[in-house]
């Protein structure tokens, strides 16, 4: 009977990929393509001002108050941030996945890397709460930044307008500090798994035809590595661009898209004018998909 | 095991050492702390260095009947989003690694979408899909979104895994007389086992931590996440989301160690093999 069966799916290769692939595929095209459409019709809504009730007809109006100079600055600041937060993790990252993909025997390698995953099972929330307790005005970054005499150093900084504020906790410094923290490992990984992938022969061949390491580095590894940097900035960026717990919690009063969004869905009700905002996301990063699996970032994933 | 000792390990400059360490450092000092202010006998501010210590936190943490019922549902949600994940993710891997078919990379990007995309626009999607519907919020709404971004780590992994996997084997297998069944049972399922179990391990993980699109697509159940967000604007209850983020974090540890020795292992014994 199995045998019988077997054949008979064997002479159908068709059949056997719409057996395997039409139950996932069937479940995210429905649940969730259909909800993302949903979500774009909804952003071509528009919320009646004096009722409060969503009006079920074609207008771009929602999308011309996402233009509106106090959203256009939502966009600016979140996108910068995301920059910054991808930035500063590729240069945190690098050389701690360097050295786990090349300088460590066997052993130790899988303790690092199980280190660096570690911090990515303990709860996002708690982690941003740890910070909470580091950043505050009484504890333990200002206790060893006194210790050093440096309280100088740290007003300056919090003076600067644009990322100061009364205390790191309550600045975007601060939360800058925070995302980075908090992404890193996402940035670390795909970078590893990519170096891990670099052959050793090239880096052999490189030095044999008479390249200095640093040479070969940047010649060589460097450039067979970079797209593992992609795949992980499209993490860092993503889910930058997308937060609103870290926002919430640390930050000023200065909104980010993710803030926006929900405090328009929830306290305001108005799920055009969210859905229309989220769209600001979903494009930069359909397009920043795009690129990335041009320079092969998703086989560094 | 025996280990690949024909590649020795170079050593490495001592500034890239300590870049390293250093990153080491950031990304677990953190974690410490919170160890730390578990014992702290102050409950309303962050006072460094910690006043006294105390242990009577783990106690009245044990008792809370709220932190357990979320513990429990967040446990419950991630058994079953991981089981969907691991069908789905499994299946789609299968696809695509078996045929080559037009709209495959599509597929991939379909798939990669749900992580890739700022996790708001899951949630708010999935929330306006939902209440649009009339559908009522529940245990299954939370469960339909988990499962949407868990399916691509269950993919991940096990189409890695099909990759590295030798067709020889499938062929040899065919050859002998083996049904397509017997060669999934006897060939390829314990090729690709450990990774469906790394990879179900880390949706687990995904899921259970998952706080954005929970937000968004839960009713009035209160997952541990969810419940730790809802302590966050309430002080006073801090001591004890400290206590509870620590078991978790304990908890979690093993599985995330046996994820890693399945992964390690099994590349071991795939480059002795060649």
């Amino acid at each position: 009977m199995l045998n019988k069966i077997s054949t008979y799916l064997y002479l159908r290769p068709k059949l056997v990929l719409w057996l395997t692939l039409g139950p996932p595929l069937a479940y995210m095209i429905i649940v969730y393509l259909g909800s993302l459409f949903n979500l774009l019709i909804n952003s071509f809504y528009y919320l009646e001002q004096f009722t409060g009730l969503i009006v079920r007809e074609f207008t771009l109006s929602t999308y011309a108050r996402t233009l509106e100079p106090a959203n256009l600055e939502i966009f600016a600041r979140t996108t910068l941030m995301a920059i910054a937060v991808t930035v500063m993790d590729a240069i945190i990252a690098f050389p701690l996945a360097y050295y786990i993909a090349r300088f460590t025997p066997p052993k130790l390698k899988t303790w690092l890397i199980i280190a660096v995953t570690l911090p990515l099972w303990s709860s996002y929330l708690v982690r941003v709460y740890a910070w909470k307790l580091i950043l505050a005005k009484e504890g333990i970054l200002s206790w060893f930044i006194n210790l050093l005499g440096l309280q100088g150093a740290l007003d300056w900084l919090l003076g600067i307008p644009a990322i100061g504020g009364s205390s790191l906790a309550l600045s975007p410094l601060g939360m800058f500090i925070v995302f980075a923290y908090i992404w890193l490992p996402y940035m670390i990984i795909p970078i590893q798994t990519a170096l891990e992938r670099v052959p050793h022969s090239l880096v052999e061949a490189s030095s044999d035809l008479g390249a200095k390491p640093l040479q070969t580095f940047r010649t060589v590894i460097l450039p067979l590595a970079f797209p593992g940097v992609v795949a992980g900035s499209i993490f860092t960026f993503s889910l930058t661009l997308g937060d609103f717990i870290i926002p919430l919690s640390l930050g000023n009063s200065k909104f980010f898209i993710g803030q926006a969004v929900y405090s328009y869905q929830g306290t305001a009700g108005d799920i055009p004018l969210a859905a229309a905002m989220t769209m600001g996301p979903v494009v930069i990063m359909i397009i920043y998909l795009l690129i990335a699996r041009k320079m092969g970032a998703f086989d560094a994933l | 095991m025996p280990s690949n000792s024909s590649s020795s390990t170079p050593k490495a400059p001592l500034a890239l050492t300590i870049a390293a360490y250093a990153g080491l450092l950031f990304l677990h000092v953190p974690i410490l702390i919170i160890f730390l202010y578990t014992l702290t006998p102050d409950e309303t501010t962050y006072t460094f260095p910690l006043p006294g210590i105390t242990f009577k936190w783990f106690g009245i943490a044990l008792q809370r009947a709220d932190l357990w019922r979320s513990v429990t549902l967040s446990l419950q949600v991630a058994a079953i989003a991981t089981f969907a994940a691991l069908i789905l993710g499994s299946l789609a891997a299968a696809a695509v690694y078996r045929s080559n078919f037009f709209g495959r990379e599509s597929i991939s990007f379909l798939l990669v979408l749900p992580i890739a995309l700022p996790g708001i626009v899951t949630g708010i999607a999935l929330r306006t899909a939902i209440g649009g519907f009339d559908i009522p919020f529940s245990f299954w709404t939370i469960v339909i979104g988990h499962a949407t971004f868990c399916v691509v780590v269950v993919y991940n992994n096990v189409l890695a895994r099909f990759r590295r996997m030798q067709g020889s084997q499938i062929e040899a297998s065919m050859d002998l007389g083996a049904n397509s069944f017997q060669t999934f049972w006897y060939v390829v399922f314990p090729n690709i086992a450990t990774a469906l179990l790394a990879g179900g391990m880390l949706a687990f993980a995904l899921s259970f931590d998952e706080v954005i699109v929970t937000t968004f697509t839960a009713g009035q159940q209160t997952t541990l996440p969810i419940w730790i967000f809802s302590q966050l604007s309430r002080p006073r209850d801090r001591p004890v989301t400290n206590v509870a983020a620590m078991i978790v974090m304990l908890i979690t540890f093993l599985p995330i160690f046996l994820s890693q020795r399945l992964t390690a292992s099994s590349s071991d014994t795939e480059g002795n093999s060649k």
